[in-house]
Protein backbone atom coordinates (compact mmCIF):
# COMPACT_ATOMS: atom_id res chain seq x y z
CA UNK A 1 0.00 0.00 0.00
CA UNK A 2 1.52 3.25 -0.99
CA UNK A 3 1.61 5.59 2.73
CA UNK A 4 0.40 8.80 0.23
CA UNK A 5 -2.64 9.35 -1.97
CA UNK A 6 -4.06 12.78 -4.19
CA UNK A 7 -7.67 13.36 -3.18
CA UNK A 8 -10.43 15.93 -4.19
CA UNK A 9 -12.16 17.13 -1.56
CA UNK A 10 -15.84 18.75 -2.35
CA UNK A 11 -17.03 20.45 0.67
CA UNK A 12 -19.57 22.23 1.35
CA UNK A 13 -19.33 25.97 2.48
CA UNK A 14 -21.43 28.13 4.13
CA UNK A 15 -20.51 31.70 5.66
CA UNK A 16 -23.35 31.42 8.53
CA UNK A 17 -26.83 30.15 9.28
CA UNK A 18 -28.70 32.85 7.11
CA UNK A 19 -26.23 32.73 3.67
CA UNK A 20 -26.61 30.25 1.18
CA UNK A 21 -23.69 27.59 1.05
CA UNK A 22 -21.91 25.90 -2.25
CA UNK A 23 -19.42 22.96 -2.41
CA UNK A 24 -16.19 24.25 -3.22
CA UNK A 25 -13.21 21.61 -4.63
CA UNK A 26 -10.19 21.54 -3.24
CA UNK A 27 -7.14 19.38 -4.65
CA UNK A 28 -5.25 17.48 -1.50
CA UNK A 29 -2.42 16.02 -2.95
CA UNK A 30 0.04 13.46 -0.59
CA UNK A 31 -2.30 12.54 1.79
CA UNK A 32 -0.34 10.52 4.22
CA UNK A 33 -2.33 7.31 5.01
CA UNK A 34 -1.78 7.31 8.35
CA UNK A 35 -3.69 10.65 8.71
CA UNK A 36 -6.66 10.23 10.49
CA UNK A 37 -9.90 11.85 8.54
CA UNK A 38 -9.45 15.28 10.77
CA UNK A 39 -5.84 15.48 10.41
CA UNK A 40 -6.17 15.84 6.93
CA UNK A 41 -9.12 18.45 7.39
CA UNK A 42 -6.37 20.00 9.53
CA UNK A 43 -3.65 20.09 6.70
CA UNK A 44 -6.07 21.60 4.31
CA UNK A 45 -7.04 24.21 6.70
CA UNK A 46 -3.13 25.10 6.94
CA UNK A 47 -3.11 25.36 3.92
CA UNK A 48 -5.86 27.68 3.53
CA UNK A 49 -4.83 30.22 6.30
CA UNK A 50 -1.36 30.09 4.39
CA UNK A 51 -3.17 31.63 1.32
CA UNK A 52 -4.98 34.05 3.00
CA UNK A 53 -8.21 32.52 3.06
CA UNK A 54 -10.87 31.27 5.41
CA UNK A 55 -10.63 27.78 7.26
CA UNK A 56 -13.48 24.93 6.98
CA UNK A 57 -15.17 25.08 10.32
CA UNK A 58 -15.66 21.93 12.11
CA UNK A 59 -16.78 20.36 15.29
CA UNK A 60 -14.45 18.19 16.78
CA UNK A 61 -12.77 17.77 20.36
CA UNK A 62 -11.23 14.24 21.75
CA UNK A 63 -10.37 13.15 18.60
CA UNK A 64 -10.62 9.89 19.75
CA UNK A 65 -13.90 8.27 19.40
CA UNK A 66 -15.68 9.28 22.73
CA UNK A 67 -16.97 12.96 22.32
CA UNK A 68 -19.59 12.73 19.93
CA UNK A 69 -18.23 16.33 18.54
CA UNK A 70 -17.37 15.45 15.51
CA UNK A 71 -19.84 14.97 12.28
CA UNK A 72 -19.36 14.67 8.76
CA UNK A 73 -21.33 13.48 6.29
CA UNK A 74 -18.47 12.02 3.87
CA UNK A 75 -19.49 10.68 0.61
CA UNK A 76 -23.11 9.74 1.37
CA UNK A 77 -22.24 8.12 4.68
CA UNK A 78 -22.47 9.23 8.37
CA UNK A 79 -18.65 9.58 9.62
CA UNK A 80 -18.15 7.66 6.44
CA UNK A 81 -18.21 4.34 5.35
CA UNK A 82 -16.69 2.70 7.75
CA UNK A 83 -18.85 0.77 10.10
CA UNK A 84 -18.90 1.48 14.39
CA UNK A 85 -16.44 4.70 14.11
CA UNK A 86 -16.14 8.24 14.33
CA UNK A 87 -14.55 11.17 11.65
CA UNK A 88 -11.73 11.17 13.70
CA UNK A 89 -11.44 7.59 14.28
CA UNK A 90 -11.55 7.46 10.34
CA UNK A 91 -7.91 7.22 8.48
CA UNK A 92 -7.11 7.86 4.79
CA UNK A 93 -6.12 4.37 4.51
CA UNK A 94 -9.70 3.46 3.84
CA UNK A 95 -9.82 5.89 0.79
CA UNK A 96 -8.66 5.01 -2.76
CA UNK A 97 -5.66 7.44 -4.56
CA UNK A 98 -7.61 9.60 -6.64
CA UNK A 99 -10.76 9.26 -5.12
CA UNK A 100 -13.36 12.47 -5.14
CA UNK A 101 -14.50 12.74 -1.86
CA UNK A 102 -17.79 14.33 -0.91
CA UNK A 103 -18.21 16.35 2.95
CA UNK A 104 -21.63 17.70 3.93
CA UNK A 105 -22.57 18.78 7.42
CA UNK A 106 -25.64 16.54 9.06
CA UNK A 107 -28.66 17.62 7.16
CA UNK A 108 -32.05 18.08 9.38
CA UNK A 109 -34.37 20.64 10.47
CA UNK A 110 -33.18 20.64 13.78
CA UNK A 111 -29.81 21.15 12.91
CA UNK A 112 -29.39 24.11 11.02
CA UNK A 113 -25.81 25.00 10.21
CA UNK A 114 -23.90 27.35 12.01
CA UNK A 115 -20.63 27.64 9.70
CA UNK A 116 -19.48 25.41 6.92
CA UNK A 117 -19.67 21.84 8.50
CA UNK A 118 -20.95 23.13 12.21
CA UNK A 119 -24.23 22.35 12.91
CA UNK A 120 -26.07 23.38 15.83
CA UNK A 121 -27.20 19.91 18.03
CA UNK A 122 -28.45 21.81 21.20
CA UNK A 123 -32.17 20.02 20.24
CA UNK A 124 -29.97 16.73 21.65
CA UNK A 125 -29.65 18.63 24.90
CA UNK A 126 -32.81 19.57 24.68
CA UNK A 127 -34.23 16.22 24.98
CA UNK A 128 -31.91 14.98 27.82
CA UNK A 129 -32.61 18.15 29.70
CA UNK A 130 -36.71 16.94 29.39
CA UNK A 131 -35.45 13.92 31.43
CA UNK A 132 -32.64 12.18 30.41
CA UNK A 133 -31.03 12.01 34.54
CA UNK A 134 -31.88 11.06 37.71
CA UNK A 135 -32.57 13.21 40.31
CA UNK A 136 -30.32 12.67 43.40
CA UNK A 137 -31.54 15.37 45.82
CA UNK A 138 -29.83 14.69 49.00
CA UNK A 139 -26.89 12.71 50.51
CA UNK A 140 -24.15 10.62 49.14
CA UNK A 141 -24.30 7.73 46.54
CA UNK A 142 -24.67 4.35 48.51
CA UNK A 143 -22.68 1.66 48.43
CA UNK A 144 -22.79 -0.05 44.51
CA UNK A 145 -23.95 -3.44 45.71
CA UNK A 146 -26.71 -2.37 47.61
CA UNK A 147 -28.67 -2.47 44.32
CA UNK A 148 -28.58 -5.86 42.69
CA UNK A 149 -28.20 -5.24 39.12
CA UNK A 150 -28.33 -8.69 36.76
CA UNK A 151 -25.91 -8.66 34.67
CA UNK A 152 -28.03 -8.83 31.57
CA UNK A 153 -29.57 -5.60 32.42
CA UNK A 154 -26.27 -4.20 33.55
CA UNK A 155 -24.54 -4.89 29.90
CA UNK A 156 -27.55 -3.90 27.93
CA UNK A 157 -27.57 -0.33 29.95
CA UNK A 158 -24.34 -0.22 29.67
CA UNK A 159 -24.56 -0.34 25.53
CA UNK A 160 -27.47 1.78 25.99
CA UNK A 161 -24.85 4.45 27.51
CA UNK A 162 -22.52 3.91 24.77
CA UNK A 163 -24.17 6.46 22.98
CA UNK A 164 -21.83 9.80 22.77
CA UNK A 165 -24.61 11.59 21.04
CA UNK A 166 -22.96 12.59 17.85
CA UNK A 167 -26.16 12.72 15.56
CA UNK A 168 -25.06 10.48 13.25
CA UNK A 169 -28.39 8.30 13.34
CA UNK A 170 -30.36 12.02 12.47
CA UNK A 171 -27.90 12.74 10.19
CA UNK A 172 -28.65 8.89 8.39
CA UNK A 173 -32.12 8.32 8.83
CA UNK A 174 -34.08 9.25 5.94
CA UNK A 175 -36.72 10.94 8.35
CA UNK A 176 -33.86 12.83 10.27
CA UNK A 177 -35.22 10.92 13.49
CA UNK A 178 -33.70 11.13 16.73
CA UNK A 179 -35.67 7.57 18.03
CA UNK A 180 -32.07 5.75 18.31
CA UNK A 181 -30.64 8.67 20.32
CA UNK A 182 -33.76 9.06 22.64
CA UNK A 183 -34.17 5.28 23.19
CA UNK A 184 -30.17 5.12 24.20
CA UNK A 185 -31.11 7.57 26.40
CA UNK A 186 -34.34 6.00 27.89
CA UNK A 187 -32.87 2.96 27.83
CA UNK A 188 -30.04 2.94 29.72
CA UNK A 189 -31.96 4.33 32.52
CA UNK A 190 -35.30 2.06 32.42
CA UNK A 191 -32.97 -0.67 33.01
CA UNK A 192 -31.30 0.20 36.08
CA UNK A 193 -32.77 0.48 39.46
CA UNK A 194 -31.66 4.57 39.91
CA UNK A 195 -34.09 5.25 36.66
CA UNK A 196 -37.32 3.55 38.05
CA UNK A 197 -38.72 6.35 40.27
CA UNK A 198 -39.38 8.90 37.31
CA UNK A 199 -39.40 6.07 34.59
CA UNK A 200 -42.87 7.23 33.19
CA UNK A 201 -42.54 11.20 33.18
CA UNK A 202 -39.60 10.88 31.54
CA UNK A 203 -40.04 8.54 28.64
CA UNK A 204 -43.35 10.91 28.30
CA UNK A 205 -41.20 14.00 28.29
CA UNK A 206 -38.26 13.26 26.19
CA UNK A 207 -40.64 11.74 23.67
CA UNK A 208 -42.64 14.86 23.47
CA UNK A 209 -38.79 17.11 23.39
CA UNK A 210 -37.63 15.01 20.54
CA UNK A 211 -41.33 15.77 18.42
CA UNK A 212 -41.48 19.47 19.71
CA UNK A 213 -37.48 19.74 18.23
CA UNK A 214 -38.85 18.73 14.80
CA UNK A 215 -37.50 15.65 14.29
CA UNK A 216 -39.11 13.09 12.19
CA UNK A 217 -41.06 10.12 13.03
CA UNK A 218 -39.21 6.28 12.84
CA UNK A 219 -40.11 4.41 10.13
CA UNK A 220 -38.07 1.16 11.36
CA UNK A 221 -35.68 1.08 7.99
CA UNK A 222 -32.67 0.84 10.71
CA UNK A 223 -30.09 3.58 9.14
CA UNK A 224 -29.39 4.84 12.27
CA UNK A 225 -28.05 1.22 14.16
CA UNK A 226 -26.22 1.17 10.72
CA UNK A 227 -24.27 4.47 10.72
CA UNK A 228 -24.33 4.52 14.81
CA UNK A 229 -20.43 4.60 15.74
CA UNK A 230 -21.42 2.86 18.66
CA UNK A 231 -23.44 0.73 16.93
CA UNK A 232 -26.23 1.11 19.26
CA UNK A 233 -29.26 -1.32 18.49
CA UNK A 234 -32.76 -0.18 17.34
CA UNK A 235 -33.98 -3.28 20.13
CA UNK A 236 -33.62 0.27 22.30
CA UNK A 237 -35.60 1.92 19.84
CA UNK A 238 -38.37 -1.20 20.73
CA UNK A 239 -37.98 -0.83 24.17
CA UNK A 240 -38.84 3.24 24.15
CA UNK A 241 -41.91 1.90 22.75
CA UNK A 242 -42.13 -0.58 25.20
CA UNK A 243 -41.93 2.14 28.20
CA UNK A 244 -44.18 4.71 25.99
CA UNK A 245 -47.01 1.88 26.11
CA UNK A 246 -45.91 1.18 29.51
CA UNK A 247 -46.36 4.68 30.38
CA UNK A 248 -49.50 5.47 29.03
CA UNK A 249 -52.01 2.27 30.00
CA UNK B 1 -84.91 19.55 27.77
CA UNK B 2 -84.63 16.99 30.38
CA UNK B 3 -83.24 14.50 27.65
CA UNK B 4 -80.39 16.89 26.12
CA UNK B 5 -79.24 17.71 30.01
CA UNK B 6 -79.31 13.62 30.42
CA UNK B 7 -76.77 13.03 27.48
CA UNK B 8 -74.56 15.87 28.32
CA UNK B 9 -74.03 14.72 31.88
CA UNK B 10 -73.35 11.15 30.08
CA UNK B 11 -70.60 12.54 28.51
CA UNK B 12 -68.94 14.94 31.30
CA UNK B 13 -68.63 11.36 33.11
CA UNK B 14 -67.37 9.60 30.21
CA UNK B 15 -64.75 12.30 29.36
CA UNK B 16 -63.76 11.94 32.98
CA UNK B 17 -63.32 8.28 32.54
CA UNK B 18 -61.45 8.32 29.56
CA UNK B 19 -58.78 11.10 29.76
CA UNK B 20 -59.10 12.98 26.45
CA UNK B 21 -56.03 15.07 26.79
CA UNK B 22 -54.05 12.31 27.28
CA UNK B 23 -55.76 10.23 24.36
CA UNK B 24 -54.97 13.16 22.13
CA UNK B 25 -51.47 13.43 22.93
CA UNK B 26 -50.61 9.65 22.59
CA UNK B 27 -52.54 9.81 19.19
CA UNK B 28 -50.27 12.73 18.12
CA UNK B 29 -47.07 12.40 19.34
CA UNK B 30 -44.48 10.34 16.94
CA UNK B 31 -44.47 6.97 18.30
CA UNK B 32 -48.49 7.00 19.00
CA UNK B 33 -48.70 7.33 15.63
CA UNK B 34 -46.71 4.77 14.13
CA UNK B 35 -48.03 2.27 16.92
CA UNK B 36 -51.76 3.36 14.73
CA UNK B 37 -49.63 2.39 11.38
CA UNK B 38 -48.61 -0.83 13.42
CA UNK B 39 -52.00 -2.10 14.38
CA UNK B 40 -54.23 -1.10 11.78
CA UNK B 41 -51.72 -2.88 9.58
CA UNK B 42 -51.24 -5.87 11.07
CA UNK B 43 -55.53 -5.83 11.09
CA UNK B 44 -55.21 -5.38 7.36
CA UNK B 45 -52.60 -8.45 7.00
CA UNK B 46 -55.26 -10.43 8.68
CA UNK B 47 -57.99 -9.26 6.27
CA UNK B 48 -55.36 -10.41 3.20
CA UNK B 49 -55.50 -14.10 4.57
CA UNK B 50 -59.33 -14.36 4.60
CA UNK B 51 -59.02 -12.57 1.18
CA UNK B 52 -56.90 -15.24 -0.10
CA UNK B 53 -58.90 -17.60 1.07
CA UNK B 54 -62.24 -16.88 -0.49
CA UNK B 55 -60.01 -16.24 -3.86
CA UNK B 56 -58.60 -20.01 -3.85
CA UNK B 57 -62.16 -21.20 -3.98
CA UNK B 58 -62.26 -19.71 -7.01
CA UNK B 59 -59.83 -23.18 -7.79
CA UNK B 60 -62.72 -25.46 -7.22
CA UNK B 61 -62.88 -26.98 -10.12
CA UNK B 62 -67.00 -26.30 -9.86
CA UNK B 63 -67.57 -23.39 -12.26
CA UNK B 64 -67.55 -20.89 -9.29
CA UNK B 65 -69.82 -22.51 -7.21
CA UNK B 66 -67.88 -22.36 -3.60
CA UNK B 67 -66.18 -18.77 -4.53
CA UNK B 68 -69.99 -17.62 -5.49
CA UNK B 69 -71.72 -19.27 -2.33
CA UNK B 70 -68.62 -18.11 -0.08
CA UNK B 71 -69.33 -14.14 -1.25
CA UNK B 72 -72.80 -14.77 -0.51
CA UNK B 73 -72.71 -15.91 3.01
CA UNK B 74 -69.43 -12.95 3.62
CA UNK B 75 -72.51 -10.35 2.82
CA UNK B 76 -75.59 -11.53 4.81
CA UNK B 77 -72.92 -12.34 7.87
CA UNK B 78 -73.59 -9.59 10.36
CA UNK B 79 -70.19 -10.07 11.99
CA UNK B 80 -68.66 -9.60 8.65
CA UNK B 81 -70.82 -6.86 8.17
CA UNK B 82 -69.13 -4.98 10.95
CA UNK B 83 -65.88 -5.84 10.36
CA UNK B 84 -66.18 -4.36 6.93
CA UNK B 85 -66.96 -1.36 8.59
CA UNK B 86 -63.57 -1.55 10.74
CA UNK B 87 -61.54 -2.92 7.47
CA UNK B 88 -62.70 0.36 5.60
CA UNK B 89 -61.58 2.39 8.65
CA UNK B 90 -58.53 1.00 8.87
CA UNK B 91 -57.98 1.21 5.54
CA UNK B 92 -58.61 5.13 5.53
CA UNK B 93 -56.42 5.65 8.99
CA UNK B 94 -53.46 3.61 7.97
CA UNK B 95 -53.52 5.93 4.32
CA UNK B 96 -54.10 9.22 6.35
CA UNK B 97 -51.86 8.60 8.86
CA UNK B 98 -49.37 7.39 6.67
CA UNK B 99 -49.74 10.32 4.10
CA UNK B 100 -48.83 12.75 7.42
CA UNK B 101 -46.30 11.10 8.39
CA UNK B 102 -44.12 11.20 5.34
CA UNK B 103 -45.13 14.59 4.87
CA UNK B 104 -43.78 15.44 8.45
CA UNK B 105 -40.82 12.97 7.81
CA UNK B 106 -39.69 15.26 4.50
CA UNK B 107 -40.28 18.35 6.58
CA UNK B 108 -37.59 17.16 9.33
CA UNK B 109 -34.86 17.14 6.08
CA UNK B 110 -35.50 20.43 4.39
CA UNK B 111 -32.34 20.33 2.42
CA UNK B 112 -31.16 17.26 1.10
CA UNK B 113 -27.71 15.81 1.10
CA UNK B 114 -25.95 15.89 -2.32
CA UNK B 115 -24.79 12.15 -1.96
CA UNK B 116 -26.57 9.58 0.29
CA UNK B 117 -25.70 5.93 -0.33
CA UNK B 118 -29.26 4.39 1.55
CA UNK B 119 -28.72 1.79 0.12
CA UNK B 120 -25.93 0.54 2.11
CA UNK B 121 -27.20 1.12 5.56
CA UNK B 122 -31.44 0.03 4.88
CA UNK B 123 -33.76 -1.72 2.15
CA UNK B 124 -35.18 -0.61 -0.45
CA UNK B 125 -38.45 -2.23 1.01
CA UNK B 126 -37.89 -0.16 3.97
CA UNK B 127 -37.36 3.31 2.24
CA UNK B 128 -40.12 2.86 -0.10
CA UNK B 129 -43.39 2.39 1.95
CA UNK B 130 -45.18 5.79 0.74
CA UNK B 131 -44.73 4.54 -2.98
CA UNK B 132 -45.51 0.76 -2.27
CA UNK B 133 -48.52 2.19 -0.31
CA UNK B 134 -49.79 4.58 -2.28
CA UNK B 135 -49.78 2.65 -5.48
CA UNK B 136 -51.66 -0.31 -3.35
CA UNK B 137 -54.31 2.19 -2.07
CA UNK B 138 -54.83 3.45 -5.71
CA UNK B 139 -55.13 -0.52 -6.72
CA UNK B 140 -57.28 -0.74 -4.09
CA UNK B 141 -59.94 1.95 -5.19
CA UNK B 142 -59.92 0.74 -8.89
CA UNK B 143 -60.42 -3.11 -7.34
CA UNK B 144 -62.97 -2.02 -5.26
CA UNK B 145 -64.84 -0.20 -8.52
CA UNK B 146 -64.33 -3.15 -10.67
CA UNK B 147 -66.21 -6.07 -7.84
CA UNK B 148 -66.71 -4.16 -4.65
CA UNK B 149 -69.07 -1.69 -6.62
CA UNK B 150 -70.88 -3.83 -8.81
CA UNK B 151 -71.67 -6.98 -6.63
CA UNK B 152 -72.95 -4.50 -3.50
CA UNK B 153 -74.13 -1.23 -5.34
CA UNK B 154 -74.74 -1.41 -8.45
CA UNK B 155 -75.57 -4.90 -8.88
CA UNK B 156 -74.40 -7.56 -11.45
CA UNK B 157 -76.06 -8.13 -14.61
CA UNK B 158 -78.70 -10.09 -14.99
CA UNK B 159 -78.02 -13.69 -14.56
CA UNK B 160 -73.85 -13.16 -13.91
CA UNK B 161 -72.28 -14.49 -10.95
CA UNK B 162 -69.65 -12.79 -9.03
CA UNK B 163 -66.90 -15.61 -10.31
CA UNK B 164 -67.87 -14.94 -13.52
CA UNK B 165 -67.18 -11.39 -13.24
CA UNK B 166 -63.74 -12.11 -11.71
CA UNK B 167 -62.95 -14.41 -14.75
CA UNK B 168 -63.45 -12.04 -17.20
CA UNK B 169 -61.83 -9.35 -15.72
CA UNK B 170 -58.95 -11.09 -15.67
CA UNK B 171 -59.33 -12.09 -19.80
CA UNK B 172 -58.03 -8.25 -19.91
CA UNK B 173 -54.57 -8.49 -20.34
CA UNK B 174 -53.89 -4.83 -18.96
CA UNK B 175 -55.89 -5.89 -16.02
CA UNK B 176 -54.44 -8.50 -15.12
CA UNK B 177 -50.85 -7.15 -15.49
CA UNK B 178 -52.28 -4.50 -13.20
CA UNK B 179 -53.46 -6.54 -10.59
CA UNK B 180 -50.02 -8.86 -10.81
CA UNK B 181 -47.94 -4.99 -10.50
CA UNK B 182 -50.04 -4.04 -7.50
CA UNK B 183 -49.88 -7.83 -6.09
CA UNK B 184 -45.83 -7.53 -5.88
CA UNK B 185 -45.86 -3.77 -4.66
CA UNK B 186 -48.15 -5.19 -1.92
CA UNK B 187 -45.72 -8.09 -0.90
CA UNK B 188 -42.93 -5.47 -0.96
CA UNK B 189 -44.93 -3.51 1.51
CA UNK B 190 -45.51 -6.30 3.52
CA UNK B 191 -41.95 -7.50 3.49
CA UNK B 192 -41.07 -4.13 5.30
CA UNK B 193 -44.28 -3.59 7.51
CA UNK B 194 -44.74 -6.84 8.97
CA UNK B 195 -41.67 -6.94 11.22
CA UNK B 196 -41.53 -3.18 11.40
CA UNK B 197 -45.09 -3.16 13.08
CA UNK B 198 -44.11 -5.77 16.03
CA UNK B 199 -40.83 -3.43 16.06
CA UNK B 200 -43.08 -0.68 17.08
CA UNK B 201 -45.30 -2.74 19.45
CA UNK B 202 -41.95 -3.37 21.34
CA UNK B 203 -41.06 -6.76 20.67
CA UNK B 204 -37.66 -7.09 19.45
CA UNK B 205 -35.53 -9.98 21.09
CA UNK B 206 -32.46 -12.18 19.48
CA UNK B 207 -34.67 -14.98 20.03
CA UNK B 208 -37.68 -14.01 18.14
CA UNK B 209 -36.78 -11.01 15.50
CA UNK B 210 -35.42 -13.50 13.50
CA UNK B 211 -38.36 -15.42 12.74
CA UNK B 212 -40.95 -12.41 12.69
CA UNK B 213 -38.58 -11.08 9.89
CA UNK B 214 -38.41 -14.35 8.29
CA UNK B 215 -41.99 -14.61 8.84
CA UNK B 216 -42.77 -11.57 7.51
CA UNK B 217 -41.05 -11.89 4.18
CA UNK B 218 -42.78 -15.45 4.03
CA UNK B 219 -45.84 -13.75 4.92
CA UNK B 220 -45.44 -10.92 1.77
CA UNK B 221 -44.35 -14.35 -0.24
CA UNK B 222 -47.26 -16.24 0.44
CA UNK B 223 -49.76 -13.11 -0.56
CA UNK B 224 -47.74 -12.86 -3.71
CA UNK B 225 -47.94 -16.17 -4.78
CA UNK B 226 -51.15 -16.50 -4.04
CA UNK B 227 -52.88 -13.56 -5.10
CA UNK B 228 -50.63 -13.00 -8.38
CA UNK B 229 -51.23 -16.42 -9.57
CA UNK B 230 -55.11 -15.15 -10.37
CA UNK B 231 -54.59 -13.29 -13.41
CA UNK B 232 -51.63 -15.60 -14.06
CA UNK B 233 -54.24 -18.81 -14.62
CA UNK B 234 -57.49 -16.89 -16.09
CA UNK B 235 -55.19 -14.64 -18.40
CA UNK B 236 -53.92 -17.62 -19.86
CA UNK B 237 -57.24 -19.60 -19.43
CA UNK B 238 -55.82 -22.46 -17.92
CA UNK B 239 -58.42 -22.75 -15.62
CA UNK B 240 -61.97 -23.07 -17.46
S1 LIG C 1 -13.83 14.27 18.05
FE1 LIG C 1 -14.64 13.29 19.83
S2 LIG C 1 -15.67 11.64 18.91
FE2 LIG C 1 -14.70 12.48 17.19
Amino acid sequence: MSETINLTLKIWRQKNSASAGQFVSYEMPGVSTHMSFLEMMDVLNEKLISKGEEPVAFDHDCREGICGMCSMFISGRAHGKLKGTTTCQLHMRHFADGEIITVEPWRAAPFPVIKDLVVDRTPLDKIIQAGGYVSVNTGSAQDANCLPVPKKDADEAMDAAACIGCGACVAACKNASAMLFLSAKVSQLALLPQGQPERKERILNMLSAHDEAGFGNCTNTGACEAECPKEISISHIARLNREFLGANV
Amino acid sequence: MVGWFRITSYICVLKNLIPMNQLVKIINSSVGRKLIMALTGLFLCTFLLEHLYGNILLYNNDGGEAFDEYSHSMVHNLLIRIVEVLLFAAIIVHAFQGIVLTRKNAAARPVNYAIKKDSETSSWFSRNMMLTGAFVLFFIVVHLYSFFVPYRISGLDEGQAVSQLVKESFENGWYSLFYFVSVLLLASHLNHGFQSAFQTMGINNKKYSPLIKIGGTAFAVLIFLGFASFPVVFYFGWMG
